[in-house]
């Protein structure tokens, strides 16, 4: 059987094409786990794991309690309202509290970049990135890779175009980095406030004008806009981001006529994304939610179940 | 007891020489400088210092340090800052204002001066606020610091945002022959940033500080130092724009001098790759291109000077989360061998590279030192440049150890410093 040659889950920058395929493999294995009437199976028992989240977050997290519960770990969540971050604890301290308790797996969300990195050099539990800042957020992209893989049967070769606030997109970075490794070939689109310098170097076509980038693709992923940022003067307001950035009906019948229409969520209804699209037949925005469960599932087997047993 | 520096290469970087010499050290003052073998002391009455194979080099100016002292004592002292000057090969420090309380009026002044007195290790010029507690509002009282023994004015780790402040700053400081250091950062464009904006903060998602934010203050600075003929001298010079903007500001005959630190010119965004936070530095390590333009810069003199911009910081603030740690490196004690790549590099003359060190800051200061004469006080250093060694966090003397040198390896080092005739720093071997 292959292995799973790392201690972490830091970024889709540390995996190889090998590694990516591991884990859709291992998710596509697991992924019928959820559909049974007893959705449980023993291979993490007596595991433990910590979903350790700084920042807000409704799907992620879940996503990856679910995962956990499913593979029979002990999960313990802790948010930074109910941690010691708001005592002023260090994250450095609060680790190394955490891992004094022995716990195999640490799931880390964090408003800033690198923070499951630093994690990582001060604790021997393995770490996963759940979104570092405007960094990262690797089982994102790998769930987006499955769902795409399941749908169309390769990633090679797809157009995929995504749309958004790539400067402040962790979800962008992972995902621009694993359809490349995965041979895809990237376009990103949005206003220009909100596209980072050389992006290009990461191996996309930019593309400023959403139009252009939708026409011909395979994949469509829109960006969740937001709102707060409308105070650091990126754009004028959600009415006219929704008309120039917003995908339509009409925007995307320029894509292929089978183009699937991806969201990492939560959507904002009739900003980026119109209503009709958003629940139309092209969109896969709940089959990613579903697929979350499964490559979370082969995400935490593969870094402690696998290589142990 | 008088002192016998014996066959050592003595640099001049006033009249840009190194010649192989003795230097005999006499009641504090360079007595003689002679070719080897010339001098005849009696045995006995002299320290003697076998310093073949060295260069002797008149005591290291910075011009921009931060001793911490006082209120944050805990990352540095005016005698930690000072020791590790000494051990770095220099024997005057000019300290920045951003204490607690903020050097902003003569008491502070005063006390740092008397840290000073107390540590006796090397010269302190005080550096104090342009405004009161550098909060961009009023002038402090330039004269009564000058008279308290302030040397220069700075708001450093903030810009004077007004212009019009800046511009009565300017001509006020001129008046009592203060030179203004100016901190040049628009930070409506910096803030929130955390390393150079480009492909590196791209890549690795950290929120960037374009180089803009640290041209347009210096173009300003610039235009100040046109309306009102005074001088002004830009701090920790960081980018290519920068240095071209000074460039024709000196052509155009104003008085503007700059300075750069050692780590522009030594390191680049890419060294910001996994998130190690002593590479967290304002202005920001910036692009292999702005290295090359630094360098150029220090050898066409457009950069006057080499400072450290030392600025202690202690685990609480860098074991953080890269975006929550503090800005700022240590620097003292790795100046100099920086320095001298530049001068294995071909970008700077031996007495060119020195007098960056040196004279140049001395004279943007208006303090003495910085040369190295008979009859001039005995501020000296006596550096091995062949010397290569990997820097370990325990060799430094600072009290404060976030230097992304660590564990690098790095060529020359100072051996042995003397201020007023009295070594106040020997390497043990």
């Amino acid at each position: 059987m292959k292995k799973f040659e790392h201690k972490d889950l830091l970024g889709m920058s540390q995996l190889s094409v090998a590694d990516i395929e591991l884990i859709l493999d291992t998710a596509e294995s697991l992924k019928e786990i959820s559909s049974r009437d007893i959705k449980k199976v023993p291979t993490l028992r007596g595991k433990s794991i910590v979903n350790f989240f700084y920042e807000p977050s409704t799907r992620t997290r879940t996503s990856f309690e679910m995962a956990a519960k499913r593979l029979s770990a002990d999960t313990v969540s802790l948010s930074a309202s109910t941690s010691s971050m708001v005592k002023g604890e260090t994250l450095i301290d609060t680790a190394r509290n955490l891992q004094a308790m022995n716990p195999d797996i640490i799931i880390i969300r964090h408003s800033a970049s690198g923070a499951p990195h630093l994690l990582a050099q001060h604790v021997e539990a393995s770490i996963i990135n759940a979104g570092d800042g405007i960094n990262e957020h690797p089982t994102q992209a790998l769930l987006d890779l499955f769902t795409i893989r399941e749908k169309r049967g390769r990633i090679e070769g797809l157009k995929i175009a995504i749309i958004g606030d790539i400067s402040h997109s962790r979800v962008a970075r992972s995902n621009i980095i694993g359809f490349n490794k995965m041979g895809a070939e990237v376009t990103v689109s949005g206003p220009p406030t909100m596209m980072p310098v050389g992006i290009g170097e990461l191996g996309v076509e930019v593309v400023n004008n959403p139009a252009e980038a939708v026409k011909g693709k395979d994949v469509v992923m829109m960006l969740r806009i937001q709102l707060e940022r409308q105070s650091q003067v990126l754009f004028p307001g959600l009415r006219e981001y929704a008309t120039y950035f917003g995908l339509t009906e009409d925007l995307l019948k320029t894509a292929k006529k089978d183009a699937l229409v991806m969201h990492p969520g939560p959507i904002n209804r009739g900003v980026e994304i119109a209503s009709s699209v958003a629940d139309g037949p092209r969109s896969v925005i709940l089959d990613q939610v579903a697929n979350g469960v499964a490559v979370r599932m082969a995400v935490l087997y593969l870094l402690i179940g696998g290589t142990k047993a | 007891m008088k002192i016998w520096i014996k066959s050592g290469t003595v640099v001049d970087p006033v009249k840009g020489t190194s010649k192989k010499s003795d230097v005999i050290i006499e009641r504090g003052k360079v007595a003689e400088i002679l070719p080897p073998g010339v001098f005849k002391g009696e045995r006995g009455k002299f320290r003697e210092i076998d310093a073949s194979g060295k260069l002797i080099v008149p005591g290291l100016v910075d011009m921009h340090t931060h001793l911490r002292e006082p209120g944050y004592e805990y990352k540095e002292t005016v005698a930690t800052g000072g020791m590790a000057g000494v051990a770095g090969g220099f024997t005057a420090l000019a300290c920045m204002p951003n204490t607690m309380p903020p050097n902003d009026c003569r008491s502070v002044t005063e006390f740092i001066l008397e840290q000073a007195k107390r540590a006796d290790r090397c010269r302190i010029y005080p550096v104090a606020a342009i405004t009161v507690g550098q909060k961009g509002e009023r002038l402090t009282e330039f004269g009564d610091l000058k008279e308290a023994g302030a040397v220069a004015l700075s708001d450093d780790g903030w810009p004077v945002t007004s212009s019009e402040l800046m511009r009565r700053a300017l001509e006020y400081a001129h008046y009592h022959g203060m030179a203004i250091i100016s901190h040049s950062e628009d930070r409506s464009l910096s803030e929130g940033g955390a390393m150079h904006e480009g492909s590196v903060s791209t890549r690795i998602g950290l929120p960037g500080i374009p180089a803009a934010s640290e041209e347009i203050m210096v173009y300003r600075d610039i235009c100040l130092a046109r309306l009102t003929g005074c001088p002004v001298h830009i701090a920790h010079v960081s980018t290519a724009g920068s240095v071209e903007l000074i460039r024709r500001a000196k052509e155009e005959g104003l008085s503007v001098t700059a300075e750069t630190a050692p780590h522009y010119f030594s390191m680049d965004h890419r060294a910001v790759v996994g998130y190690d936070t002593r590479t967290k530095v304002n202005p920001p390590l910036r692009t292999p291109e702005d290295v090359e333009a630094i360098k150029a810069g220090l050898a066409e003199g457009v950069i006057d000077a080499i400072a450290t911009d030392h600025a202690p910081h202690s685990s609480l603030e860098k074991d953080l989360e890269f975006e929550r740690a503090a800005f700022g490196m240590i620097g003292l004690e790795t100046a100099l061998p920086l320095t001298l790549e530049l001068v294995r590099g071909k970008t700077l003359s031996l007495p060119d590279a020195i007098k960056k060190l040196t004279w140049n800051p001395a004279s943007i200061l208006g303090v003495p030192g910085g040369s190295l004469t008979i009859g001039s006080v005995a501020d000296l250093a006596i550096i091995d440049p062949e010397c290569e060694y990997v820097l370990r966090e325990e060799d430094i003397q600072s009290k404060s150890k976030n230097s992304p040198f660590i564990g690098k390896a790095l060529k020359g080092r100072n051996d042995l410093t003397i201020v007023g005739g009295r070594i106040v720093w020997e390497r043990k071997t």
